[in-house]
């Protein structure tokens, strides 16, 4: 399928729960609601025409002061999807409001979403509900805040760890 | 030396002499400067000319640390143990400016310089440093060794 048709089945399936599409060179991107991204991501893997059995990755877009979206949601989770059989791609993105930074997670639907979305709380700070082990994934336990939010500051120093005796 | 000829020198010289020309390395090699390491250690440059062509991979086996590459915030605590397991006397050598200051990794995961986890003898900067760099940085490292009380 090409994008195009992608999208326009993923409309024709979940109706309101997807917010928008849009397409840019060649890139074919489904904004979906909080609420319906189980439903979309299931839609996706196991549809016959789609066919999404690989997820390529999961990560997130920091908002904070970004020219043109000061008033729309701070976060947007990305998941990037691809089909080897059909050899055709999507994105999906989900808003995220900064005072309820939660997504439901993947990691039923695609067991790598388990690290994925280790990596997105580690530097964004962005919980999955119903992850089974969200620890950090890059950075150490000892670490505080989430270095990839716009707010972090660049020089800020941690506290160095040591050896654990 | 031949009959009724002798040879007088202070014992703090001469052991330091012998132990600036047996230096035992363990490289700890965790970024691109390992590959300036690999051309200066091979024999195109061959630092066994200034006896330290014996690499060690166990620290306790070692007398110079050489960190070569980026450290980070996670390794910080494995760089420090392997330091601490190494015996006396001992010296470390930071190869590579991300070992001295951080270099342009100026963020939120690397260490700005390892002398900040554990004593450096010599910096050697550059990114990487050429491998002349690193023979001026072992020389200086063996004047070091040489001079001053060597404890046995």
């Amino acid at each position: 399928m090409d994008g195009s048709a992608i999208l326009a089945r993923l409309r024709e399936r979940l109706g309101d729960r997807l917010l928008a599409t849009h397409e840019y060179r060649g890139d074919h991107t489904a904004v979906v609601s909080r609420e319906g991204l189980v439903a979309a991501l299931t839609l996706c893997r196991d549809d016959a025409a789609l066919a999404f059995d690989m997820l390529v990755d999961v990560t997130a877009v920091d908002y904070l002061r970004f020219p043109g979206r000061e008033d729309g949601p701070r976060f947007e989770v990305v998941y990037h999807l691809y089909s080897v059989g059909n050899n055709h791609r999507v994105r999906l993105k989900v808003p995220v409001e900064q005072d309820d930074p939660v997504v439901p997670t993947a990691c039923g639907l695609w067991p790598i979403a388990n690290w994925l979305e280790r990596e997105v709380w580690d530097m964004f700070g962005i919980r999955f509900d119903g992850h089974p082990d969200l620890r950090r994934l890059l950075m150490y336990e000892e670490f505080e805040g989430h270095p990839l939010r716009k707010d972090y500051p660049i020089n800020r120093r941690q506290p160095l760890i040591g050896p654990k005796v | 030396m031949g009959v009724g000829t002798f040879f007088t020198s202070k014992l703090d010289e001469a052991i330091g002499w012998a132990r600036k020309y047996s230096i035992f390395q363990y490289p700890f090699v965790t970024a691109c400067c390992g590959m300036e390491y690999m051309a200066t250690a091979c024999s195109h440059y061959d630092v066994d000319r200034f006896g330290a062509g014996l690499p060690r991979f166990s620290p306790r086996q070692a007398d110079v640390l050489f960190v070569v590459g980026t450290i980070s915030h996670k390794m910080a605590p494995v760089l420090k143990r392997i330091y601490e397991q190494m015996c006396e006397p001992k010296w470390v050598v930071a190869f590579g400016v991300c070992t001295c200051t951080g270099g342009f990794y100026d963020n939120y995961a690397t260490v700005q310089g390892i002398d900040t986890i554990i004593p450096v003898d010599v910096y050697i900067p550059g990114c990487p440093p050429r491998p002349e760099s690193v023979i001026d940085g072992l020389m200086k490292l063996q004047d070091k060794i040489a001079v001053g009380t060597q404890r046995y």
